[in-house]
């Protein structure tokens, strides 16, 4: 079987004739399904996991503090630990809960984390759907998660809940404008929504270095408005803590919980792989121009090693917010979605619209 | 702000009112206090606070118990101010039994207060971040909380209630390390200080979440019996050192802290200023603590004689009153306490009207609430 590290589509071709020579056509087609299936699902797991790793080491940091230390060498297997914790904890049935929704929240939830993972792609062949739409797909696969949120805030029959999944709702609905038309820039940059071709386009320069000040413009209120799409902080008024106890899954306990904690990080993870595909070339090795001799070098770092580099630099950004701001309130967060993000967008858009009609972009 | 009986809410309820109960069991009230608030979507109807769930009867408690025995009990109202509550019996025995305090215990005294006052208002930093969702801010206000305590603990053994200084004097003399460790304190604190600023007093959604949040004004400080930080951001000058000084306060040259806007923003800004000026205070004292005996000669059974005494210092939260009714035995007939944070708590339904739910919890922490010292 071929094995390129530069290049994983002769693997998954090779996978694929394999199959399709040992099985009739359908069966084929269903293994391939289930293994990506599964590859998926680890991926996933094991991101999830390791982001609330993540997440502890880097607030532990910003505090003065150690983290997770005892379990595992440098605390590393903590999460798995506090996973199986989750697992064996009582799932509590809440009275006068709509008891339907309330148990198929989570899932909706995890499912649109899921399914925006499909569409990510990883290094160059290691992509599981590239849709000519891709950048539409995941706007809309990730907006269907606020109505886990809404079902869980509004079936738990609490009153806080109910205050934090409205909130959420507001939030997110608001939030999504900003995101989508920040991603827009660079669809129109690029001249297409699918990302393995916005990526391609990225081969002599990511779009936040080409597309001179709008594109960066439009790389940071992406960034503004997806910390807000994903709930949080300083944004994470659905959950607001100090205010509401633990927001739309204040009544969820056990692995029901631990599916919104792992959703939230999920979402992070999709949300920073998404601005690194999108502004800074996903696995694209950074290249300036004809500089041949410094792309060379650039082209030896794997692309797997470029991807997860930029996403995590991009989680910590995020995470970076989250524990140095205060939280806002919900009339300042309409506020500067409605009044500030959405219009600075709006101008954006038709600045970059000219700036490509003109061609003055560095192609 | 209508007047609202308890039975208005129940016919409240009915009437379809969104009631929600921010406690007795919530993050964010620092202790068991409950506020029974009404809804419009995010805002708030009205506030009601509801305390009385950590009432343990402190002051009838005193009555069985002689003067020494009450500085234990009244480390218990305000923990954060533990030392000036025993302050506040103490200085009203020696005044009452006609005791001389040496100038030394007037100094430690002064010095402890100060650090005290610093402790708390460190932690009520934290606690404040915390409230507003910066989580950070809380750790940094316990590190620096913790140098203190450590100091404390060199001294007198105890880090929260201490109950160090009693009727006469002080239960000891210092540690030796004192007088150098506090020294490197106030040098390590006056780097760390700017940090705090760093953190929260420049951000953007911090100012804009506090300034012309839950405005009092100074006729309303007044009327409310709002001392302390919270009455001296509206401008109202309650400062017990500077208008009956006790202790070594007449000897330091401090500044009485006053802003005149009233609202979170101030009261926030009053308390930071204030660390800046316990320092100086501490300063001040630290190095010249005069040689002698660290308590006066007290009778072995203290006896106050017949009549009425009071007596008020500044804690770290306002201004606290003991009052005394003695019938010339070794236990008061009636002791009462003026707590600061009582007056205090009262203020936040008048705050709050018309204010988000998110501002209730911002404001009731501008206000420093320590919940044991309103139910006592």
């Amino acid at each position: 079987m071929p094995f390129n590290i530069y290049d994983f589509s002769g693997t998954t071709k090779a996978i694929d004739q394999f199959l399709y020579a040992k099985m009739p056509p359908t069966w084929a087609f269903v293994t391939e399904l289930a293994i990506v299936g599964v590859i998926i699902l680890l991926v996933y797991a094991v991101v999830g996991l390791y982001l609330v790793y993540a997440e502890r080491k880097v607030c532990a940091f910003m505090q003065n503090r150690v983290g997770p230390n005892r379990v595992g060498k440098w605390g590393l297997i903590q999460t798995i630990a506090d996973l199986i914790k989750l697992l064996m904890k009582e799932l509590v049935v809440i009275r006068k809960a709509d008891q339907l929704l309330f148990n198929i929240a989570p899932f909706i939830l995890i499912i649109a984390s899921f399914m925006a993972i499909a569409a990510i792609p990883f290094a160059k062949g290691l992509h599981a759907v590239d849709f000519n739409i891709g950048v539409f797909y995941m706007m809309a696969v990730s907006s269907i998660g606020v109505i886990g949120t809404l079902l869980a805030g509004w079936s738990s029959n609490s009153k806080y809940s109910l205050i934090g999944a409205m909130r959420s709702g507001a939030q997110v609905v608001s939030y999504e404008l900003s995101v989508g038309l920040s991603l827009l820039a660079v669809v129109i940059f690029s001249g297409s929504m699918q990302l393995s071709v916005i990526i391609e386009s990225q081969a002599n320069g990511w779009w936040i270095f080409k597309g001179h000040i709008p594109a960066i413009i439009a790389f940071v209120m992406f960034l503004i408005a997806s910390t807000a799409e994903i709930n949080r902080g300083p944004f994470d008024l659905a959950e607001a803590e100090s205010e509401l106890t633990a927001g739309f899954h204040t009544e969820y306990s056990g692995i029901r919980f631990a599916f919104f904690f792992l959703g939230e990080y999920m979402n992070m993870f999709i949300v920073a792989s998404l601005a690194a595909t999108v502004f800074l070339g996903g696995w694209m090795p950074l290249h300036i121009g004809n500089l041949a001799g410094f792309n060379h070098v650039m082209d030896f770092i794997p692309p797997l090693v470029w991807y997860f580099g930029k996403t995590v630099f991009i989680i910590y950004v995020i995470m970076w917010f989250k524990w140095t701001f205060p939280r806002l309130r919900i009339d300042q967060l309409l506020t500067l979605e409605w009044k500030y993000l959405l219009p600075i967008n709006l101008v954006n858009i038709l600045v970059i619209a000219f700036i490509v009609l003109m061609g003055w972009y560095i192609k | 702000m209508q007047e609202v009986e308890l039975s208005d809410i129940l016919t409240a309820r009915e009437d379809g009112d969104y009631i929600v109960n921010i406690g007795p069991q919530h993050p964010s009230t620092h202790g068991v206090m409950r506020f029974v608030v009404s809804l419009k979507g995010e805002m708030l109807e009205y506030v009601i606070p509801h305390c009385g769930y950590i009432h343990r009867g402190i002051e009838k408690m005193c009555e069985r118990m002689t003067y020494p025995q009450i500085i234990h009990l009244t480390d218990r109202m305000d923990y954060l101010s533990a030392h000036m509550n025993n302050e506040a019996v103490s200085l009203l025995v020696e005044k009452a039994t006609g005791v001389e305090v040496p100038e030394r215990v007037k100094y430690i005294r002064t010095i402890l207060s100060e650090l005290q006052r610093i402790a708390s208002h460190q932690l009520w930093w934290a606690a404040f971040g915390m409230d507003m969702g910066g989580l950070t801010c809380f750790f940094y206000g316990l590190r620096d909380r913790e140098h203190i305590l450590d100091i404390f603990e060199e001294s007198f053994g105890s880090r929260l209630l201490h109950s160090y200084v009693c009727p006469g004097g002080l239960m000891g003399d210092i540690h030796p390390n004192f007088q150098k460790r506090t020294k490197e304190f106030i040098k390590y604190f006056r780097k760390k200080l700017p940090e705090y600023d760093q953190l929260l007093t420049g951000n953007v959604i911090f100012e804009q979440r506090t300034k012309g949040m839950g405005i009092m004004s100074k006729a309303d400080a007044i009327s409310f019996g709002a001392t302390g930080p919270v009455g001296r951001g509206s401008n109202f000058a309650c400062d017990i050192r500077k208008k009956f000084p006790y202790s070594a306060y007449d000897k330091v040259d401090f500044k009485e802290i006053l802003y005149t806007e009233g609202d979170s923003w101030a009261r926030y800004k009053v308390r930071v200023d204030e660390m800046w000026e316990s320092m100086k205070i501490i300063e001040q004292l630290i190095d010249n603590i005069p040689e002698g005996d660290y308590s006066a000669k007290m009778k072995p059974v203290i006896k106050l004689p017949e009549g009425e005494y009071s007596q008020r210092v500044e804690t770290a939260k306002g201004d606290l009153g003991v009052f005394v009714v003695s019938k010339g035995e070794k236990y008061p007939y009636r002791m009462h306490f003026r707590t600061p944070n009582f007056n205090n708590l009262f203020v936040i339904s008048q705050l709050c009207a018309g204010n988000k739910i998110a501002d209730l919890i911002a404001i009731s922490g501008s206000l420093d609430l320590v919940i044991p010292d309103i139910d006592r």
